[in-house]
């Protein structure tokens, strides 16, 4: 099989030790010069997405097997906080704190050598899948599209914007190397199974990997899934569970306490960790492991801060779950400065 | 008498068994096809295929939301995802996977819903889809079919095997009178005139095909000249035949096995009303659910006859 990495961008271009600009004032470039006209036509599965080719805006070297450093997967993860940051206060909506706690497992799966991608061919058919269930976390896979070169970090101002593909939730029809349309919590385990199973179908190597959300876990839909995915032995699927401790309305304690997600999981036949998923240590770890199980679907309990790498300015405000709110820009001045 | 009878039809297979073997049929031919099932695939008739295709044919149990979203799944990574259960169960319990992991990706899945209307019978009004064609309409790009007998059915399965995007095929369960003999042109959203005519239009679709056609030999035979069309595609509706009926017969009655609200009568009233306006009178379930019994026996009570047709064709004639 082909093996097709790109270095990310802020590893590649040198900038490790240079500080990034921390403006707030990312550019706004008019959206037809961002946004390639392809972009407002309608994707049917694989056919259009290859005319995603023209979009990437830098020249990667193909590079084979890319593992980064814990060391450079932590830089990414602190550039992928601060466009998380950025965006949604240009946006001036979205989800920032859900993105956060989430940073960590996206940084190490697109970055740490657990995917298979092409960011100038997302159509390719044995690549690996990435659905992103709590879709409204879609600021993080923005970021990490941006960073591996998808589309250029420019164009995540255009975040929920007239003409902008970076849609509010994750739209596969309008922007390549998007797997699956969520933003209807609860189905994006049922989608990368059946993804997954194409794979099997298709007896090409493609793995997937679903993130869900603790309190998405309330949707039963998740958990026909989890017996049908026990069912099919499907080794080529891994799912994490973005175990913030909090849904829309409040913690999940109070909302729904669903116990031990472990403890729930294993006994339908599911292989199962838990860590502590904002240690890029720990989430890298899981995720070499989960490589190395394949008879069955594996699932990584991932526990992690809402709005991690910013809590004491979300303490600050009083609301350590800031659910589906942009920062303010002075907060997010004081948040970027944090990161830096 | 008999659904077709009059009009000298005789019964042939039902149209789940017809898509059953048809979709059996094709499997080899269309490699790309794989089968999602929620533990229905006997009633349904995708067993056939499951049992000659094992490794493209999954049954995730009794589970119609994941069932769609793995069918979603499959069809993002490439397959052609036939997905089928009873039509209640499948647009009524999947309703928003439908919407999100199938309609609004534009996905290539193939929504099939075997147990459609009330000609069921038996198993009563919990197993009866009635309200199916509205929702599958009521969804952006989604391609929605009633074929009318077994020979069209065929046709539909494989047009929509065809088709890329998103469709719902509506079948029934009881035996249904041979309105095709040779074969079927049957193209999508383009209506089949089965009787030409001059003074009114039936237009129908599923089993209430043959109970126009039942019909249009009953007010022949009063002196009027009935045109009949099998409008088998509902979305897109072939706007053109209908703008002719008006037009050209000035009385419309429209023959469905569904609810009054959403189904082949609202389609119809809209290109009727926007572009000719003519009278138009309605055969439907009206705004209920129905009950047990014998299929032609629910048939009858709940009005979805040849009579009831002959009625509300007379009643815009007088
Ligand atoms: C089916 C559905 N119901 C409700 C919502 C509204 N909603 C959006 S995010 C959210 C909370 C999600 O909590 P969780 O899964 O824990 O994700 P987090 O934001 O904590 O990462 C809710 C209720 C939705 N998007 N989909
Ligand atoms: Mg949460």
């Amino acid at each position: 099989m082909i093996r097709v990495r790109r270095r990310p961008r802020s590893v590649l271009s040198g900038r490790k030790g240079t500080p990034r600009s921390e403006s707030l004032q990312i550019r706004s470039p008019e959206k037809s010069e961002v946004w390639p006209e392809s972009y407002y036509g309608i994707f049917l599965t694989g056919e259009a997405l290859v005319a995603s080719t023209e979009i990437s805006q830098l020249d990667f070297e193909k590079n084979e097997g890319l593992k980064l450093s814990i060391d450079e997967l932590k830089q990414i993860a602190t550039t992928l906080r601060k466009n998380i940051i950025k965006m949604t206060t240009a946006a001036n909506s979205g989800h920032p704190s859900s993105s956060l706690s989430a940073v960590e497992v996206v940084t190490a799966l697109y970055f740490g050598g657990f995917m298979n991608y092409d960011a100038k061919n997302p159509g390719w058919p044995e690549r690996d899948r990435f659905v992103l269930s709590k879709g409204h976390a879609v600021p993080v896979l923005y970021a990490a599209m941006a960073e591996a070169g998808f589309f250029s970090e420019d164009q995540l101002s255009t975040l929920r914007k007239l003409g902008s593909p970076l849609e509010g939730h994750p739209n596969l029809k309008r922007l390549p190397g998007i797997e699956a349309s969520t933003g209807s919590l609860g189905q994006g385990l049922s989608i990368g199974l059946g993804q997954a199973l194409a794979a099997r179908v298709d007896k090409t190597s493609s793995k997937v990997f679903v993130v869900i959300g603790d309190g998405e876990m309330g949707e039963g839909q998740i958990w026909e899934a989890l017996a049908s995915a026990a069912k099919y032995k499907v080794g080529n699927l891994t799912a994490i569970i973005d175990q913030n401790g909090y849904q829309q309305t409040g913690s999940t304690k109070e909302v729904l306490d669903m116990g031990d997600f472990q403890k729930k999981i294993e006994p339908f036949g599911w292989h199962v960790q838990t860590i502590s998923g904002n240690s890029m240590e720990e989430v890298v770890e899981a995720l070499k492991t989960a490589e190395s199980i394949t008879d069955r679907p594996k699932m990584i309990v991932s526990k992690t801060k809402k709005g991690d790498g910013i809590l004491p300015l979300l303490e600050e405000a009083g609301d350590t779950n800031f659910h589906g709110k942009p920062l303010p820009p002075a907060m997010a001045e004081k948040a970027l400065a944090m990161l830096s | 008498m008999a659904l077709g009878e009059a009009s000298g039809l005789k019964l042939g297979q039902a149209t789940r068994d017809a898509f059953g073997d048809a979709l059996k049929d094709l499997g080899s031919e269309y490699k790309d096809v794989v089968t999602v099932d929620g533990d229905v695939g006997n009633s349904t008739r995708t067993e056939p295929f499951a049992q000659a295709f094992p490794d493209r044919a999954f049954n995730v149990g009794i589970a119609e939301s994941n069932m769609v979203s793995v069918a979603g799944g499959l069809a993002s990574s490439g397959k052609t995802s036939v997905v089928a259960s009873f039509a209640a169960f499948l647009l009524c319990n999947a309703y928003d996977q439908i919407r999100m992991s199938v309609a609004f990706p534009a996905l290539n899945v193939k929504l099939v819903g075997s147990h459609a209307g009330i000609s069921i019978g038996e198993d009563g009004p919990s197993q009866m889809g009635i309200e199916d064609v509205a929702l599958a309409c009521s969804l952006p790009g989604v391609v929605v079919m009633v074929p009318c007998d077994a020979v069209s059915t065929k046709a539909a399965t494989k047009a929509m095997l065809d088709h890329k995007g998103p469709t719902y095929l509506r079948l029934g369960r009881p035996k249904a009178p041979a309105v095709y003999q040779g074969g079927c042109d049957f193209e999508i959203g383009k209506a089949i005139t089965l009787k030409k005519g001059d003074d009114i239009t039936l237009i129908a679709n599923g089993l209430m095909v043959p109970a126009a056609l039942d019909a249009a030999t009953e007010l022949e035979k009063k002196g009027h000249s009935v045109r009949v069309i099998d409008m088998h595609t509902v979305k897109p509706i072939d706007e053109e035949a209908i703008i002719a009926a008006a037009k050209e017969t000035g009385k419309i009655v429209v023959a469905e096995e569904h609810l009054s609200h959403g189904g082949l009568g609202s389609a119809v009233s809209m290109v009727v009303c926007e572009n000719s306006p003519v009278p138009v009178a309605f055969v439907n379930l009206g705004d209920t659910f129905a009950e047990s019994g014998d299929g032609d026996g629910l048939l009858e009570k709940y009005g979805l006859t040849s009579n009831e047709i002959v009625k509300a064709a007379e009643g815009l004639l007088s």
